[in-house]
């Protein structure tokens, strides 16, 4: 069975105005219905599937997303929703912000707009999932994705 | 008979010999070996009371010389004067002098039977059937164990609490003198000489519960003084009853007059009322909160597996007479009642003490209700629930008391990451917090086969009490449980103070309760069927079906096992691990988070406790009423419709 | 009931279980969907969500987390092994109890504030329903005279009959044990509430797909209870059974799609008075025909 089939959304507000996160909620009232694709927004890292980030990253957010991230169960695709979340948009030159959301994690899918177009999310979706299905094939491929145990966990940089 | 004697005396010389021995070290050695050796004695006592006589027609009952008889009798009447004067003494001294009136009303009517010789003579004054073996099991071996770890528990006790005076001589000699009472009581047939010895225990608590001599000790050892010696006073109506009207002495004749005898329902009321002062029913519940004031020891002792229990005893041993009659309705309203209460107040609770305080309450509210019914079926659960009530509680009573050496606390909130912190005691409490409510576990056997009883004999407020009841009774059990399975990284452990005697004994009572969920089945049928045949004079067949024990003993060694799959799982796991989810905002350990303005500030999980809807506030005081006015009226109701 | 028989549908129950329970799963998101007016998954959307699950890398906060979660998944199957067994109700809600515990342990040992909130709700939903399931094991010794299912389904009438109280009390705790709306308090399906996801906020990966597993085992458990008040002698009962579960289950989803969410008090004391009404009426009623009968 495709992991493809079920993907499982985590939805961040880094910076965002908020315009793109009322188009993210916006994908998935009945108009747009992205649960159609088995869409779940679980509001939980550690169920989620893929990382949809709105707005760019500030010094306060920084340590999150990177946390967020470290908490998701390989394998897992981020998008970046937003022309922000991007590359920082309109907002890149400001002293607390970082940039986009790649200066901190690594971005699979890029997804424009301002604010981002829930067709365009669902698109960014669409192609997130493909790659999910190639990410587990090569968790396949090298048996230890990232594997390891120790009796403490990782201890991040604040 | 002979081993009899001298365990009653040996115990006896035992609490003399503590009282004298002021080196520490050596009343340590004394009180060890002296308990050991107790215990061989009891267990050799019940093996030979087994295989003789009991085994063959069920009971023994010992007629001792009429020579015997009198001097036991002028024995006990000195020392109840003794009993009186001293409780005399210390009411004048704080000023109760209600305790005295109490303490009058009970005792000299009863000299006044024994010297005019008005008092039925010439019966079996003593009385061994299999329900005294086993709690001879119970009173000897749990009492032995917990004389044992008081040696170390008072050491550190009074290392912890330099204010109060060490006077652990008197607490040692009280606890052997305690038992020695103990062991009188579940051999008297006979009730004056069972009322003697109930006075005596009653006296000692009062004693155990002011040991710390703080204004708080004194009030709460008073309080419990006059609930119990209220409740003497109901045991010498009924004695006196007995005597003057029935002219019967012993419980084995009261017994056999049946349910329906003119009159008998006097005595069965005045009973009941002292086993409900003893067994803590609401509404005289308070004294057994207020008893946690004492240390440890007494309240694992007296407070939960032994004295307590006297009261449901001695309603065990009559609950043939309840069936059908307003006594039986009283007792089974007031332990239902008391159950579901209880535990309700338990949630509220997060001091650990307490939380035992009110489960016990609750637990013999249901041992009540059980023995009220008068079937025979709700006495056998009655007295499971008796036997595993008694070594759970002593054992959680024993590890409360061994983390508050330890830690410092006895707070439930503070035993908080137990598992990592003081792992050994988190195992054993475990296996302790297990046996009080989970599924293949003694307490709730034994809460099953009452529930059927209940069923059987057609009590729809007695059911509905106990489903309520045991909804709750999870609740409490169940998040104190989880508080120990937190698992706390980074967290340093407690440094194991705990003494290697208190250890030993904790292991003891944890593998006994393993002992007695696996052996449960065969307990019911060896021990406790016979008695039950005999006392309600009908064979008393299978409590629980063969198919429901083997299930159960599947789960048993299900869990067993589940230690072992773990260590398993742990040894070949490839699992990642990361921090839990604190919204992305958690600094690192679990335990801090970065608030919104940057700063690092700790978290704190604390447990549900609702004071709001299960406060002491809110309904402990409404339920007191409640019992009270039931109590009273069922009283009134029941005497004058004897009369 | 013999050993083979016994035997036989505990294979049945283990093979089967799953798959009608993931088919019910599909069921609500199906219709969930309807009712919203929208499209919707597709019918087989759980069990692509489970066979993900299973795909996914585990990841733990603490050692304990897995034995634990299994533990819970053993213990629910072997609760449904005793139930199709022909074995005793009251056990059967004893057994299930054992289960839930496992899972809230494995909560709690995540020292985090979503599991710790979901586990003492969790323990609060519990002693919520824990009334009337018991009343529900009573209810069907009071109509048939014996806790064991096997006794329950040779019945010449079904339970229903009389204990139609102690039927709709049962419905109504489902609504709690599905972690359905208004009551969905320990854990949501949807993360929309302050809780995120509760009790299972720190299962991931397939850690989390062995304790949706167990889910699945324990709701088709709570299901077939629901529809043994149906079961009797006659073979067409058992298709009456499934109409009914089918009609119950239907039901559970309106209440979900159609009430807002409540508060736990609400939930405590709405639950409570529900047993106290129905379940205890209709207990009390059995006890006066019983006596009445003698």
């Amino acid at each position: 069975m495709k992991m493809s089939k079920s993907p499982w959304l985590l939805h961040y507000d880094a910076s965002s105005c908020n315009g793109c996160d009322i188009e993210v909620l916006a994908s998935t009232t009945p108009r747009y219905d992205v649960e159609r694709f088995g869409v779940i927004n679980t509001g939980n890292p550690k169920h989620a599937d893929i990382l949809v980030v709105t707005g760019g990253v500030n010094n306060q957010t920084k340590m999150v997303v990177k946390q967020l991230y470290s908490q998701m169960p390989d394998p897992k695709v981020v998008i970046a929703a937003g022309i922000c979340a991007c590359d920082g948009g309109i907002f890149k030159e400001c002293y607390n912000v970082n940039g986009g959301v790649d200066t901190v994690i690594p971005v699979d899918i890029y997804v424009p707009g301002c604010a981002v177009r829930p067709e365009a999310l669902i698109d960014g979706v669409v192609k997130a999932v493909k790659l999910l299905d190639e990410k587990r094939e090569a968790m396949k491929n090298h048996a230890s994705c990232e594997v390891h145990y120790s009796k403490k966990p990782e201890k991040e940089d604040k | 008979m002979l081993i009899l004697l001298f365990l009653f005396f040996f115990t006896l010389m035992m609490s003399v010999v503590t009282a004298m021995i002021r080196e520490e070290k050596l009343r340590g050695a004394v009180v060890i070996t002296g308990s050991i050796v107790m215990m061989i004695a009891d267990i050799v006592f019940c093996v030979w009371a087994f295989t003789h006589g009991v085994s063959q027609n069920g009971v023994m009952r010992f007629l001792p010389e009429s020579a015997v008889t009198e001097t036991c009798t002028y024995v006990f009447m000195a020392a109840e004067v003794f009993l009186f004067l001293l409780i005399s003494v210390l009411s004048v001294k704080h000023g109760k002098w209600y305790c005295i009136l109490l303490s009058a009303f009970g005792t000299f009517p009863v000299l006044w039977l024994d010297v005019t010789h008005k008092a039925v003579e010439n019966l079996p004054m003593l009385k061994i059937d299999d329900l005294t073996i086993m709690m001879f099991m119970v009173v000897g071996i749990v009492g032995g164990l917990i004389s044992i770890y008081a040696v170390g528990y008072l050491h550190d006790y009074h290392i912890h609490h330099k204010d109060v005076e060490n006077r652990s001589q008197h607490f040692q000699a009280l606890l052997f003198l305690f038992l020695t009472a103990m062991y009188g009581l579940i051999t008297s047939d006979a009730l004056s000489w069972m009322f003697f010895f109930w006075e005596i225990t009653s006296t000692i608590s009062f004693l155990l519960i002011g040991y710390t001599r703080k204004p708080e000790a004194v009030t709460n050892s008073f309080r419990a003084l006059w609930m119990n010696l209220l409740g003497g006073c109901g045991f010498m109506v009924a004695i006196m009853y007995c005597a003057l009207c029935l002219h019967v002495g012993s419980i084995t004749e009261l017994v056999e007059l049946g349910p329906k005898a003119e009159g008998i329902v006097i005595p069965v009321v005045f009973l009941s009322l002292a086993a409900i002062t003893k067994s803590a029913q609401m509404p005289f519940s308070r004294w057994l909160l207020g008893a946690m004031v004492a240390p440890t020891p007494s309240s694992a002792l007296l407070h939960s597996a032994t004295m307590v229990k006297a009261g449901v005893y001695l309603l065990i041993r009559i609950s043939p007479l309840f069936e059908g009659n307003l006594g039986g309705i009283m007792i089974t309203t007031i332990g239902g009642f008391t159950f579901f209460a209880a535990s309700l107040l338990a949630i509220s609770q997060s001091d650990g003490k307490k939380v035992l305080a009110y489960s016990t309450i609750s637990n013999l509210g249901l041992i009540t209700a059980c023995a009220g019914v008068g079937q025979p079926a709700a006495t056998w659960a009655a007295v499971m629930l008796l036997l595993f009530h008694a070594v759970s509680k002593s054992l959680m009573f024993l590890a409360v008391g061994a983390v508050e050496n330890a830690t410092g606390s006895r707070d439930v909130e503070d035993m908080h990451g137990m598992i990592v912190k003081f792992p050994k005691m988190a195992y054993v409490m475990t296996v302790g917090i297990c046996g009080m409510f989970l599924a293949p576990f003694g307490m709730l056997v034994a809460k099953w086969a009452a529930l059927k009883a209940y069923i059987d004999s057609n009590n729809v407020t007695l059911v509905i009490f106990l489903v309520f009841g045991s909804a709750t009774t999870m609740f409490y059990w169940g998040k104190w449980l989880g508080k120990l399975y937190v698992v706390l990284h980074q967290s340093e452990r407690h440094r194991d103070v705990v003494h290697k005697s208190e250890w030993r004994v904790m292991y003891c009572l944890t593998a006994m309760i393993v002992a007695l969920c696996t052996l449960f089945p065969m307990i019911g049928s060896v021990f406790v069927q016979p008695v039950l045949s005999q006392s309600f004079g009908k064979t008393v067949g299978t409590i629980i079906s063969e198919n429901d024990i083997r299930v159960m003993l599947m789960m048993l060694v299900m869990i067993g096992l589940m230690p072992v799959l773990a260590a398993l799982l742990i040894k070949n796991r490839k699992e990642k691990m990361t921090m839990a989810y604190m919204s992305g905002v958690n600094a690192g350990d679990d335990r801090h988070f970065i608030d919104s303005v940057g700063g690092i500030r700790p978290s704190y999980l604390s447990n549900w406790y609702m004071e709001d809807w299960f406060g002491e506030k809110k309904i402990l005081n409404p339920s007191l009423y409640l019992s009270a006015a039931a109590v009273t009226i069922m009283m009134i109701v029941a005497v004058g419709g004897a009369l | 009931m013999n050993i083979t028989m016994a035997l036989v549908s505990i294979l049945i129950y283990l093979v089967a279980a799953p798959v009608v329970g993931l088919a019910f799963e599909g069921y609500d998101r199906v219709v969930s969907a309807r009712m919203q007016n929208r499209k919707g998954p597709s019918f087989f959307q759980p069990v692509y969500d489970l066979c993900k699950l299973f795909q996914k890398q585990s990841i733990v906060v603490n050692n304990m987390q897995t034995a634990l979660v299994l533990g819970f998944v053993i213990f629910t199957i072997f609760t449904g092994c005793i139930f199709f067994a022909g074995g005793d109700i009251l056990l059967v809600f004893f057994a299930h109890s054992l289960a839930d515990m496992f899972l809230i342990l494995a909560a709690y040992s995540a020292n985090s504030p979503y599991s710790s909130l979901g586990a003492q709700r969790e323990f609060m939903q519990t002693m919520a329903y824990e009334p009337m399931t018991l009343l529900t094991a009573i209810g069907f010794y009071m109509v048939c005279g014996s806790f064991n299912v096997s006794d329950v389904i040779n019945q010449d009438v079904p339970a229903i009959v009389r204990a139609p109280g102690i039927f709709l009390g049962f419905c109504f705790c489902l609504l709690i044990i599905f972690r359905k709306s208004p009551f969905d308090l320990a854990t949501s399906h949807h993360a929309h509430q302050e809780m995120v996801k509760g009790l299972t906020q720190d299962l991931a990966g397939n850690i989390y797909g062995l304790q949706e597993l167990g889910e699945l085992y324990a709701s088709v458990q709570m299901l077939a209870i629901a529809g043994l008040f149906f079961i009797c002698k006659n073979p067409i009962s058992y298709v009456v059974a499934v109409v009914a579960v089918i009609v119950v289950y239907f039901f559970v989803l309106l209440a979900d799609n159609i009430f807002p969410r409540v508060k736990w008090e609400v939930m405590l004391s709405s639950t409570w008075a529900v047993t106290f009404i129905l379940g205890g009426g209709n207990f009390l009623i059995l006890t006066m025909l019983k006596i009445a009968g003698k």
